[in-house]
């Protein structure tokens, strides 16, 4: 069992637009068995916080392509991308870097 | 690249092995932050120089900014752009290392009124980005696209450049340079543009305009002419020589393959180079080609470089929305299996020439109306031009025949300007309705007539792309009066030298004014 973890979560270049214009979001995970990762987290996102147009943050398992993600302030593919597991007071950043957003 | 298997797949994952305590290749001490290509892991530290290393490295290489010169920074608010605006400021400073010496100005063209934004998005955008603008202490000029609608037709004209610099030019210009910077600080006042109030009606007529365009593809392509007109109109009348754009490399790579998609082959070269020449007194230059928009996200986030986000017309738009969307999409795709697609794309943009008559030495008549770029339609007769040209009017032959069948997608009629017909639909309309279609006795082909005096044949002044983004407007009264009435001198001029070519010695005499 995973405690709850409250993480910061950020979005920018555009991806804000599907999450209402909000950049940042403080959250918490809610407890479940094993512990959070990424993979996870971005299905959280998509149930929880995704206001519309999910096609356009998420592709597959994945965010899509040209969207950065960045996990307190290092790259994620230094970090084992999916499989990073969150701790608590993690901040995780979106960028988009399409054009448009 | 179908052939790349999960054999292979396996072997790259092997290689980078993913772990949080990865060193910086370069200074192998501090931890890494940021992967810029495939194994290249950079600390925090060493990302920062390697990326202002490369900004200067880039003017450095191409020395075609010239001490002392007037430059112009297209700043649209996006992240490329505004990480471009923060390195020449970094290059401008004190203590910067290597000092960057031209005089910098900012223009922001607000182009969110073809959207249907409300005055008071509007107006909170530019305030956002003003206050961007004033800590750099530049000048600033916020242009709204709408004065695209009242610029002078000498926009599209290519003036003659002050002349041809050698290279032994930008040394004396530099030692003039030092000799003149000891006595005298060069510091420049801030001169603030705020946005003109801009009226209701013109902004109906642009969003008519782009409106009038039927694909989301064609929309882009004709904003992207404005926006690049209104630039250089700018920098004309506010004395710049210059005209920096942020265009990085992911972006050039997508609109490599989107321009090669939207036939404008022969255009590449001056599309995504480094320099582009097509105005002859403006150049405008692409210091960000070298930076990946990976490399440009990053820093901006590292290093606070503020970016507003400012909404396009491609915003929230589906994959298949547009050619340049769908490019976009591909090439991001590629690019997290494959990680040096936008590199390769990029390079083989480097190297690519045209073979037909160099932009930079064509006559201002030979020059596409839209894009100003060196005609690429007066080609041999076996060419894919002309097979296009043929499998066209093959494909349209029946509708002449069957005076009273629409054929929407396919008429070539809007291409022209049937001056008082509606939209071109003069063929269809039953009996010669427009005037000139029933004045016009030519059996089937009236739509394609070249002999008309009032009527604008947009076509023959266009290059093969630009014809095909007008085609697919419905009407071309919408296009700003600079377009059409440069387009009516033209074909007035053609039409002189025409009617005179008999008393002419060679080819190309009668065309003084």
């Amino acid at each position: 069992m995973a405690a709850p973890i409250a993480i910061q979560l950020e979005f920018g270049g555009g991806a804000e637009l599907l999450f209402d214009g909000l950049k940042k979001h403080h959250v918490t995970l809610p407890t479940q068995t094993e512990p959070w990762d990424v993979k996870q987290l971005l299905v959280w996102i998509q149930r929880n916080l995704l206001k519309e147009r999910p096609e356009l943050f998420v592709q597959g398992d994945s965010v899509r392509p040209g969207i950065l993600v960045l996990i307190n302030d290092a790259d994620w593919e230094l970090m084992g991308e999916l499989d990073y597991q969150l701790q608590d007071h993690d901040n995780v950043v979106f960028i988009s870097t399409l054009h448009g957003g | 690249m179908c052939q790349v298997n999960e054999e292979y797949h396996d072997g790259l994952e092997q290689a980078q092995v993913p772990g949080v305590s990865k060193k910086c290749v370069k200074c192998k001490e501090a931890s890494a932050a940021v992967v810029i290509r495939a194994g290249d892991a950079y600390c925090r530290g060493c990302f920062k120089e390697y990326f202002i290393h490369k900004f200067r490295a880039m003017l450095g290489k191409n020395r075609i900014i010239f001490p002392g010169e007037k430059v112009l920074l297209a700043v649209s608010g996006g992240p490329s752009s505004c990480s471009m605006l923060s390195q020449v400021q970094e290059g401008l400073s004190q203590n910067a290392h290597k000092k960057l010496r031209f005089l910098p100005g900012i223009v922001f063209i607000d182009e969110s009124g073809v959207l249907g934004q409300s005055l008071e998005e509007r107006q909170k955008t530019v305030s956002e980005l003003q206050a961007v603008f004033r800590a750099t202490g530049f000048p600033f000029h916020m242009v709204p696209l709408e004065q695209v609608l009242e610029v002078p037709s000498s926009v599209v004209v290519t003036a003659p450049s002050p002349s041809d610099q050698p290279a032994s030019a930008y040394k004396a210009a530099v030692d003039r340079f030092i000799q003149r910077d000891s006595s005298c600080p060069t510091s420049q006042e801030q001169k603030e543009r705020s946005l003109p109030v801009v009226q209701e009606a013109h902004t109906r007529l642009l969003q008519q305009l782009v409106g009038s365009a039927k694909t989301l593809t064609a929309k882009q392509d004709l904003l992207n002419t404005l926006k690049q007109h209104l630039l250089v109109h700018t920098a004309r009348t506010e004395g710049y020589s210059k005209v920096m754009l942020g265009d990085n490399c992911t972006r050039l790579a997508v609109k490599l393959l989107t321009s090669i998609s939207v036939g404008r082959g022969a255009q590449l070269a001056q599309d995504t180079g480094f320099s582009d020449t097509r105005y002859g007194d403006i150049i405008l230059v692409r210091p960000m080609r070298e930076y990946s928009a990976k490399e440009i996200a990053f820093y901006n986030h590292m290093f606070s470089v503020a970016s507003v986000f400012v909404p396009s017309l491609d915003t929230k738009s589906t994959e298949k929305a547009s050619i340049q969307r769908l490019t976009e999409s591909f090439v991001t795709k590629l690019q997290t299996e494959f990680p040096s697609t936008v590199s390769t794309i990029y390079r083989t943009s480097e190297k690519l020439q045209t073979s037909c008559r160099s932009s930079s030495t064509a006559e201002p008549s030979d020059r596409c109306l839209l894009c100003v770029c060196a005609m690429d339609t007066a080609v041999e007769d076996a060419s894919a031009f002309q097979a296009t040209l043929t499998s066209v009017q093959l494909s349209q032959v029946k509708v002449p025949g069957s005076c009273s069948t629409k054929v929407p997608g396919l008429n070539q009629a809007p291409v022209e300007l049937q001056a008082p017909a509606p939209s071109g639909q003069c063929c269809s309309s039953g009996g010669g309705g427009g005037e000139d279609c029933g004045r016009a006795e030519r059996g089937g082909s009236c739509c394609s007539s070249t002999e008309k005096p009032e009527a604008i044949d947009l076509k023959s002044l266009l290059c093969y792309s630009c014809q095909l983004t007008i085609k697919d407007m419905s009407s071309v009264e919408c296009l700003p009066q600079y377009i059409l009435s440069e387009a009516k001198r033209r074909q007035r001029r053609s039409q002189m030298r025409e009617d005179i070519s008999e008393f002419l010695l060679c080819d190309g005499d009668g065309d003084d004014s």
